[in-house]
């Protein structure tokens, strides 16, 4: 350890709350045990609208509880439902960090998400073109922006440091934390609300992903729909939900005496400039972000016991994934798939994975892989199908690939 | 469309989807802004709903005449 940032630094950044929504559970710790548990989060759509266009994939992994459930009415009515669910997990992880006292100048907020406000640019056009002008809300246009979420979760928090929305596809949320993270060590602030949110199930977005054939096709057996790494896998399963992190300056947090889950020790990002939405087959890209999250983090690859993979369940980007884990760490780490249980929750993934990893480091267990019956012969790395005990997990990283080439990985270490 | 007695109500009930202040307390002398807490988007959104319901026009620049739930009421009744 002789880098600049070294063990317990003062500006090293830590995680002080977490909150989720996912289609396991309403919160972080349901969601954590849901994964522990081997939960499925996996079911049919029921939507009519899949009969009506006759859509091909009939599965989703929907929410476990409304966000409207949790939210007022009139929160719920001037949100789009992405940005409810952001809302909600931000909440929770402000609660959970005990809503510590903070200077607005020095609170920042970075969400992002890979679709955004879809529903609403969706259900405000139907009125338009069915009703005419008077029945478009006037909210149209703050609900369908990008930076929604984002911007919903800075309001609600007054974070004037900034409030900032990357968007990278499915790793938006990944992302989301690696700029609060360098913001932070930057710094530009002393807490980050920092995550993804999506929430677009919607018959254009299944259809363009089916029309793709990236999505699951296995419709008559939902639970074992999303199978990364195994033989059958045939695509992702669509989910929604959000993950936060509180992202804090140690010092910060150990002033006010702040409950410290995990560090976030470093984060790397790289583009595969391949392919608008194929992995680059040699994973130079991707190992180039292992490389980045490493140095970042002042790590080796012999230090990392555990990767959070992406792995969604597609026939090509698992075994690319798999191969750089091997080529940057090596056989070592013990490999796992959390969306063979939440689904693919597109620019929540990185964040609400990130979640499961910080944990796993805490508690020293990862949870294992569901319906990895017949592991791939191509899969190199030892993926865990029931939960692992690790003894002496001191750091841990997590994956997240998105659609334009965007690789983001995230380390994390024990407090 | 609706008589004078019909307005105050039809409207509180606008107030009270959009804002979330209960009908009962939109009454002819409270200041949407002051009173009501209601912000410039919402007035946007109260003012939309209330065309629709009465079928009056609220251009931009009387919408911003409309200080007090009595001279919304007003208005719809001189417009409608």
């Amino acid at each position: 350890m002789t880098a600049k940032h070294s063990a317990n630094s003062a500006d090293q950044v830590v995680v002080t709350g977490i909150g989720a929504t996912t289609p396991l559970g309403g919160t972080a710790p349901e969601t954590w045990q849901g994964l522990l548990e081997g939960r499925n989060g996996v079911g049919s759509n029921d939507a009519p609208w899949v009969d009506t266009f006759d859509l091909p994939v009939r599965i989703k992994a929907g929410l476990k509880v409304e966000p409207t459930e949790v939210l007022s009415r009139v929160e719920a009515r001037r949100l789009d439902r992405c940005q409810q669910v952001a809302l909600v997990a931000a909440r929770e992880a402000w609660a959970d960090a005990g809503e510590p006292e903070v200077d607005p100048v020095r609170l920042g907020a970075v969400v992002g998400t890979g679709i955004g406000g879809a529903m609403t640019l969706l259900d405000q056009d139907d009125l338009l073109e069915t009703q005419g002008l008077s029945k478009v809300a006037v909210l149209t246009i703050p609900m369908l922006m990008p930076n929604g979420p984002a911007a919903a979760v800075g309001l609600w928090a007054k974070a004037r440091a900034g409030v900032h929305a990357p968007v990278s596809a499915c790793a938006s949320g990944a992302e989301a934390l690696a700029w609060a993270w360098r913001m932070i060590r930057d710094g530009d602030m002393d807490i980050a609300i920092a995550g993804g949110a999506e929430a677009c199930i919607a018959p254009i977005t299944v259809a363009g992903f089916a029309q793709m054939r990236a999505m699951s096709t296995r419709n008559d057996d939902p639970a074992t729909a999303s199978r990364p790494f195994d033989l059958g896998r045939d695509g992702f399963i669509l989910g929604e939900g959000a993950g936060t992190m509180i992202l804090e300056r140690r010092d910060h947090a150990e002033a006010r005496g702040a409950k410290i889950y995990g560090v976030l020790a470093g984060a790397g990002m790289s583009n595969d400039a391949h392919h608008i939405t194929a992995p680059e087959p040699e994973g130079e890209g991707t190992t180039r972000a292992i490389e980045r999250a490493l140095r970042s983090a002042d790590l080796s690859p012999t230090d990392i016991g555990h990767v959070n993979a992406h792995a969604t369940s597609t026939p090509v980007g698992d075994i690319a994934e798999s191969n750089t884990v091997l080529r940057a760490l090596g056989e070592h780490p013990v490999v796992t798939a959390n969306k063979s249980m939440t689904g693919h929750l597109l620019g929540a993934s990185g964040a609400v994975e990130g979640i499961a990893t910080l944990l796993a480091v805490r508690d020293g267990i990862v949870p294992g892989t569901k319906n990895l019956n017949d592991l791939d012969p191509k899969v190199g790395v030892d993926v865990a199908t029931t939960n692992r005990e690790v003894s002496d997990l001191r750091a841990a990283l997590n994956n997240s690939f998105g659609f334009g080439g965007h690789n983001v990985v995230l380390a994390f270490t024990k407090n | 469309m609706s008589d004078n007695t019909e307005i105050l109500p039809g409207l509180a009930e606008i107030v009270e989807e959009v804002a979330g202040v209960p009908a009962a307390d939109v009454t002819g002398d409270k200041s949407f802004t002051d009173d009501l807490d209601i912000d410039s988007l919402s007035m946007v959104e109260i003012a939309v709903q209330a065309e629709d319901k009465f079928g009056v026009k609220i251009p931009d620049d009387e919408l911003a005449n409309l200080k007090t739930v009595q001279d919304a009421v007003d208005y719809i009744q001189r417009n409608k």
